[in-house]
C-alpha cells in the first residue's frame, strides 16, 4: 500500500473507528493555559493552575456524559493532571470510554510576504513527543492549521505549506501510536457567501488528502476535524439545512471514504447553531460513508462555564449545563436532536470575537 | 463551489447517476480502426469498414443485452455508422436505453528522458469536437492515461503530466456536455507484487483527484474508469477475493464520495477473471459510496468475436455468447454472479498482450 503500516496500524484503525461511533462526539477542552485565561477572564476566575485543574474536573466528572463522549482533546498541562481524589484525569477518561487526546501543536506564526496568513509549528521533536503522550495515555493528537478568506486568500503558498505540514504531524502520530486529528480550518472572518466559502473549503481539502497521500499517511487511522460551510460572519445568516448541503457536498467532493469520521470544529458558533446545523447534516438524505459528529469546544462548554463562574457551589448546575450540550450533539450526530436545549440563554448567545486565535 | 457549474451541469450528473446504475455497465466497442484490424486478424475478417459495421452491428442488436448495458463507448466511425436498416447506431442505442459515448483521445505519445512512459495527446480543438459529438448524439467520452509500474516507475513527470491531461480533457468535456470517464490506467506489465499495484494505483488516483480538484470539474458529472488492483502479469495470481479486497481499499483512500460509479477497464485479463473480480468487489462486506461496474472491452466481446468469425451465419450464435457476458457482469455489479457462464473455453482465455498499446 502506498501507506505506511507500522507496528500501530491496527491499534490506529480501532481507535479512530471507535473515536467515530455515532452517538459520540468529542469534548475540545485543549485551550492553552493563555487561551484558557481568556476564558477565566469572562468569569472573573484567576488562571492558576487549581482552577484549570478544577474546570477540567468539572467538565470530566459531568454524571451521565460519558456516553456522549468517546474523546477529550487535552492541553498538555491537563495530561498529567489529576482528581482532587488523585486519580489521574487520563484513567478517569479511559475507564469510562472516553479516550484522552493531545494538543500537540505549537501555535501559529506569520508567513512572511503574505497578508497575514500563518503556518502552525510544533513539528520538532514531535515524534519525541507524541512516544510520552502515548506513555501519559493519550491515544490520539490534534493540529490545528488556519486559512483565511480574503481577496488573495487563501494563498497557494499557505494552502500548501499548511497541508504538507498537516500531513508531516499526521504522520509522525502514527509512527508514534497516536490517532492524528486533521484539522484544517477555514475562518469565517469576512463578507463572503456561503458559495465562497464551499470553494476554498473544497480547495484546501483536496490539497490536505493530497499531501496526506504524498507522505503515506493512513487514512484509516485518521480524523478529519474541519469547519461546517456558512456564510462569512460579516454576511447574513442562513438556515442549517443550506450549511448542510454545502458542508457534505464539499466533503463528498473531497475526502475518501476511507476516513471513519469527521469532527467538526464549531469555531465562532454559538451552542445551539453548532448543534443545530450537525443535525442538519446528519438528516441529509445523502450517502455519507464516514461517521459526521462534534469536535466543540466553546459550543459545549460556554453555559457551563458561565454557571460555574469559579464557584465550588455551582459545581452541579454547571455539570447539568455541560450534560445537555452533550446530550444534544449526541442527539445531532444521530439526526435526532428535536431542539429540546435551546431554551438556555447562554446556549444562543454568539461566540464570535474578531480576529480570534488560540 | 469550486467546481465548475456550466449550463449542462444537471444533464451531466443525471446522465453519470444513470450510466452507474447498478446492473448496468459500459460495453467498450471503441477499438481504433488499427486496433480492431489486429482483432479481426485474429479471427481472418479483412478490416474493411463494412466488417466493422457489420460486428458492431451484431453487438448493438444482440436480444437481451440492452438492460445490462447502461452505455457503449464509440470510435469516431462508428458514431456515425447506421445498422443495415439504415438507423443511425446512436438512435438505436438511445432508444434501448443506451447512452452512446465517445473516445476523444488521440492515443499515447512518449515522456522523453523517461524510460519508456508515455502521456496522452488529443486536447488540440477538443471543445469543437465535443460539441460535434454531442450533437451527433454522444452524451459520454472516455481518454485513457497510461502509466506502468517499474524500478523507476511510474516517475512523477508521468504522474503529474498524465493526471493534468485527464483533468483538462475532463473540464473540455463539461463545457461541451459530455461527461468525462476518467481512464488512469496502470498497466499490469511486470513481476511485481499485488502490494507494489496498489500503492501506485493509490498514488497515480490521489494524483489524478487532485488535478480535477485543480480544474474545477464537477465530480458529480464524472466517472473513473480504473485498472483493478492485481499482481503483475509475470507474478503469481491470486484469488478474486484478494484482488477485491486491494481495489476496493485502494478506492476508498482516493476516490470521493461525489463520484457516482466507478468502471473497471478488463485489461488483459480473460472474460471469467474479470466478471470473477468484479463480483468479489461487489461483494465485499464494506460500505462503498459509488457503484463498481465494468467498461469492458475485450473481456465482453473475446468470445464473441471468436464465435462470429465474420460470418453472417454465426450471427445469432456470437450474439447469445455476448448476451452470456453481459448478463454475467450484470450479476457481479450486484454481487450475485454465481459462475458458471464460462463453459466456453475462450472465455477462460488470458487476453494479456506484453506492451500491449492501442
Amino acid at each position: 500500500m502506498s501507506a505506511f503500516v507500522g507496528k500501530y496500524a491496527d491499534e490506529l484503525i480501532k481507535t479512530a473507528k471507535y473515536i467515530a461511533t455515532p452517538g459520540r462526539g468529542i469534548l475540545a477542552a485543549d485551550e492553552s493555559t493563555e487561551t484558557i485565561g481568556k476564558r477565566f477572564a469572562g468569569i472573573n476566575v484567576e488562571n492558576i493552575e487549581s482552577n484549570r485543574q478544577a474546570y477540567r474536573e468539572l467538565l470530566f466528572t459531568s454524571p451521565g456524559s460519558y456516553p456522549c463522549l468517546s474523546g477529550v482533546i487535552l492541553f498538555e498541562e491537563t495530561l498529567y493532571q489529576k482528581t482532587s481524589d488523585g486519580k489521574p484525569f487520563v484513567d478517569l477518561l479511559m475507564e469510562n470510554g472516553v479516550i484522552p487526546g493531545i494538543k500537540v501543536d505549537k501555535g501559529l506564526v506569520d508567513l512572511a510576504g503574505t497578508n497575514g496568513e500563518t503556518i502552525t509549528q510544533g513539528l520538532d521533536s514531535l515524534g519525541a513527543r507524541c512516544q510520552d503522550y502515548y506513555k501519559a495515555g493519550a491515544r490520539f493528537a490534534k493540529w490545528r492549521a488556519f486559512f483565511k478568506i480574503g481577496a488573495t486568500e487563501p494563498s497557494v503558498l499557505s494552502i500548501q505549506e499548511d497541508a504538507k505540514v498537516l500531513a508531516r504531524y499526521a504522520i509522525i502520530c502514527q509512527e508514534n501510536g497516536l490517532v492524528p486529528i486533521v484539522e484544517p480550518e477555514v475562518l469565517t472572518g469576512g463578507s463572503h457567501d456561503i458559495k465562497k466559502c464551499a470553494a476554498v473549503t473544497e480547495t484546501v481539502l483536496a490539497a490536505v488528502f493530497k499531501a496526506l497521500n504524498d507522505h503515506h499517511v493512513l487514512l484509516e487511522g485518521t480524523l478529519l476535524k474541519p469547519n461546517m460551510v456558512t456564510p462569512g460572519s460579516d454576511s447574513p445568516k442562513v438556515a442549517p439545512e443550506v450549511i448542510a448541503e454545502y458542508t457534505v457536498t464539499a466533503l463528498c467532493r473531497t475526502v475518501p471514504p476511507a476516513i471513519p469520521g469527521i469532527v467538526f470544529l464549531s469555531g465562532v458558533q454559538r451552542e445551539e447553531q453548532a448543534t443545530l446545523n450537525l443535525n442538519a447534516m446528519n438528516k441529509l438524505d445523502v450517502l455519507k460513508p464516514w461517521t459526521l459528529t462534534f469536535s466543540f469546544g466553546g459550543a459545549l462548554q460556554q453555559s457551563a462555564l458561565k454557571a460555574w463562574a469559579g464557584k465550588t457551589e455551582n459545581v452541579a448546575k454547571a455539570q447539568a449545563k455541560f450534560l445537555t450540550r452533550c446530550k444534544a450533539n449526541s442527539d445531532a450526530t444521530l439526526g435526532k436532536y428535536t431542539g429540546w436545549a435551546s431554551g438556555d440563554s447562554a446556549a444562543s448567545e454568539s461566540l464570535v470575537v474578531i480576529g480570534y486565535r488560540y
